[in-house]
């Protein structure tokens, strides 16, 4: 079976800024692919990338960009404005500012369906309420003649993701859908896309820095760090053996009931993301990475240590690029 | 929304009141009335003869609140010079004025608001530059001399439009330009720094992920929030507008209530000046509790 989106070698430039350097991930459909980093490491820009919505001067370099089976690298604004919204949607970091404050909920629901697809304005509102109750939200005949400032962040969060699905898509990308809400309003919250992806078999692109989030609802994980994946797989598999030293000092910094000692200090990576040039050579982590060798100024090949499981680093067995220098 | 509008009210009429106080104020701090209005070769007899009719022998706080308690029943007292009264001439008058004001917003709306939103579409570029210009020059002109100009091109040298007079609509296209041309550059450049900042925020994000159209993005997400505070200077510059008609109206012979305002004032006909005053200065309060409407109804969360 293809996938669903098939990203390979995406590279994106904004200015003077290699942000993403050569990416490849695909997404199944029914399938939630994870994409995990320290902030700044490029997994925004991805998700932008990927639904056409890069900010201005960012320039975006594809090998391939399949979705559904269809190459559309090329497409231009016209034929993205029809995919987005409607066979791809996005869910974004902040709810609190990302419905329009001038419209009511119901306004801002419909416009979508409307736009995609020719329903009337009371078929329109129809589904716009059969959503809201099937996002959690009680009185969605209230709800929707509402506007955005008479509602919380985790009612925001959930009408975005009802306004997300209006036009049924086949994927979501959610950008850090969680990180501004309440820890009880992330668990609905991811609880609530994990079951709906069981019914609607939605292919879901999950960023997150949390590698608690990752753990519960990913089938799959990619580590990515200054624009570039690092290491990919499946999500028991990475926990079990994390490979690359930045994936292993993550889960360091991860609180453990159990493993953790009482007043032993939790791990952390010492240093920041740096910010790439293009044009640069090795391992950008190698600053920061407790087991660099001089090979890691080189350049290096992605390794796959299992048959899903890939890595990019010089400690993988199949690289024997250190004994011959 | 009712208390939001009450309180808005009662700032209005406090604003209205101390209006009215300097208006009455400003006129007596200009001389001796009863010596201007007699004229250089009156004898005191004269002098005091007019003091005592006009009632200027009183107090002056007696002289207030007589005034105060006819304005306010829309009295204004007579002309000294029109020998009329003072709310018939000001009547006859409003509607030019008015007619002029509107005239020269709706130009200028219809060409400063898509000049801002085109700035900030393009920011940045040759276009975003040669808006500011314009809006530079529209600035730094006075508006006297763009209707002198205008009045040789257009009236004189081309004769597409009458110079003067009140006849026909096409007697308001000039000064309506040259009155809009003062109000473009502050629209323009409102309308290009909301929109800019609008077009960078999350929800215009949202409505590109929804997969809108270009010009649903831009006019039903951007320009409706980048309106809101659009609306409260175009209200402000309709008061500017009505009262910077003085000198437009005096240079395009209109006889509307700016002209009124220039023939009392140069012939100290104090009762038509404070009348003038104060109902310009109304008119301008009740601009401004609209614009504030107007807010509520475009802004939902002024509204709860």
């Amino acid at each position: 079976m293809s996938a669903l989106l098939e990203v390979q070698d995406l590279r994106v430039t904004i200015g003077s800024t290699a942000a993403v350097r050569g990416i490849s991930l695909s997404v199944n459909k029914g399938e939630t692919h994870c994409l995990v980093g320290e902030s700044g490491c490029g997994k925004s820009i991805t998700a932008l990338s990927i639904m056409g919505l890069l900010p201005k001067g960012s320039v975006r370099e594809t090998q391939a960009l399949r979705f559904a089976g269809e190459e559309i690298g090329g497409y231009g604004e016209r034929q993205m404005e029809h995919l987005r919204g409607n066979r791809m949607a996005m869910i974004f970091q902040e709810p609190m500012t990302s419905l329009n404050p001038a419209y009511t909920v119901g306004s801002q629901m419909t416009e979508v369906l409307r736009r995609h697809r020719r329903v009337t304005r009371t078929a329109a509102v129809d589904r716009a309420a059969e959503l809201l109750a099937r996002v959690g939200i009680t009185a969605p005949g209230l709800r929707l003649g509402q506007f955005p400032h008479q509602l919380s962040g985790g009612l925001r969060q959930r009408v975005m993701i009802a306004m997300s699905l209006m036009c049924d898509p086949e994927l979501l990308i959610a950008d850090e859908p969680t990180t501004a809400l309440d820890v009880t309003v992330q668990a609905q919250i991811l609880r609530l896309l994990a079951e709906l992806q069981k019914d609607l078999g939605l292919g879901i692109l999950l960023i997150t820095h949390d590698l608690g989030i990752v753990a519960r609802v990913a089938d799959r994980v990619s580590v990515m760090y200054a624009g570039e994946v690092v290491e990919s797989a499946p999500t028991v598999a990475l926990f079990a053996a994390p490979e690359h030293p930045y994936t292993r000092g993550l889960l360091t910094c991860v609180p453990v009931p159990g493993k953790v000692k009482r007043d032993e200090p939790l791990g952390s990576i010492p240093g920041v993301v740096p910010r790439m040039q293009p044009g640069f050579a090795g391992c950008a982590f190698r600053d920061r990475c407790p087991e660099a060798t001089d090979a890691c100024a080189g350049s290096f090949p992605r390794q796959n240590m299992s048959n899903d499981h890939q890595l990019l680093c010089t400690l993988a067995p199949g690289w024997t690029g250190s004994a011959a220098a | 929304m009712i208390r939001f509008f009450l309180r808005r009210f009662v700032v209005a009429v406090l604003v209205a009141l101390t209006v009215l106080t300097l208006a009455f104020l400003l006129t007596r701090l200009s001389g001796d009335l009863a010596i201007s209005i007699a004229g250089p070769n009156a004898s005191q007899d004269d002098i005091d003869t007019i003091r005592r009719v006009y009632g200027l022998n009183r107090p002056l706080w007696v002289q207030f609140f007589d005034w105060l308690g006819r304005a306010v029943q829309g009295d204004f007292g007579e002309s000294y010079f029109f020998r009329d009264r003072v709310a018939k001439l000001i009547g006859e008058r409003i509607p030019i004025t008015m007619s002029l004001g509107l005239t020269g917003l709706a130009i200028a709306l219809v060409i400063g608001l898509p000049l801002g939103i085109l700035a900030a579409v393009r920011e940045g570029s040759w276009v975003d530059r040669a808006v500011s210009l314009v809006a530079l020059i529209g600035q730094a002109m006075p508006s006297f001399w763009l209707g002198l100009i205008l009045m040789i091109v257009f009236g004189l040298k081309l004769g597409w439009l009458p110079i003067s007079g009140t006849g026909s609509w096409e007697h308001y296209v000039m000064p309506g330009v040259v009155l809009a041309f003062s109000a473009i550059p502050s629209l323009t450049r409102l309308t290009r720094s909301g929109m800019i900042e609008v077009l960078a925020s999350d929800y215009i994000r949202t409505a590109r992920a929804k997969g809108l159209t270009r010009f649903s993005i831009l006019v039903k997400h951007g320009f409706r929030n980048a309106a809101i505070p659009v609306v409260s200077i175009t209200a402000v510059q309709l008061g500017f507008m009505l009262g910077g008609s003085v000198v437009i109206e005096t240079v395009f012979a209109l006889h509307g209530v700016g002209y009124l305002a220039w023939e009392s004032i140069s012939k100290n006909d104090f009762p038509v000046v404070q009348a003038v005053v104060l109902v310009l200065a109304l008119l301008y309060i009740g601009l401004t509790l609209l614009a504030d409407l107007l807010n509520a109804v475009l802004d939902p969360r002024l509204r709860t």
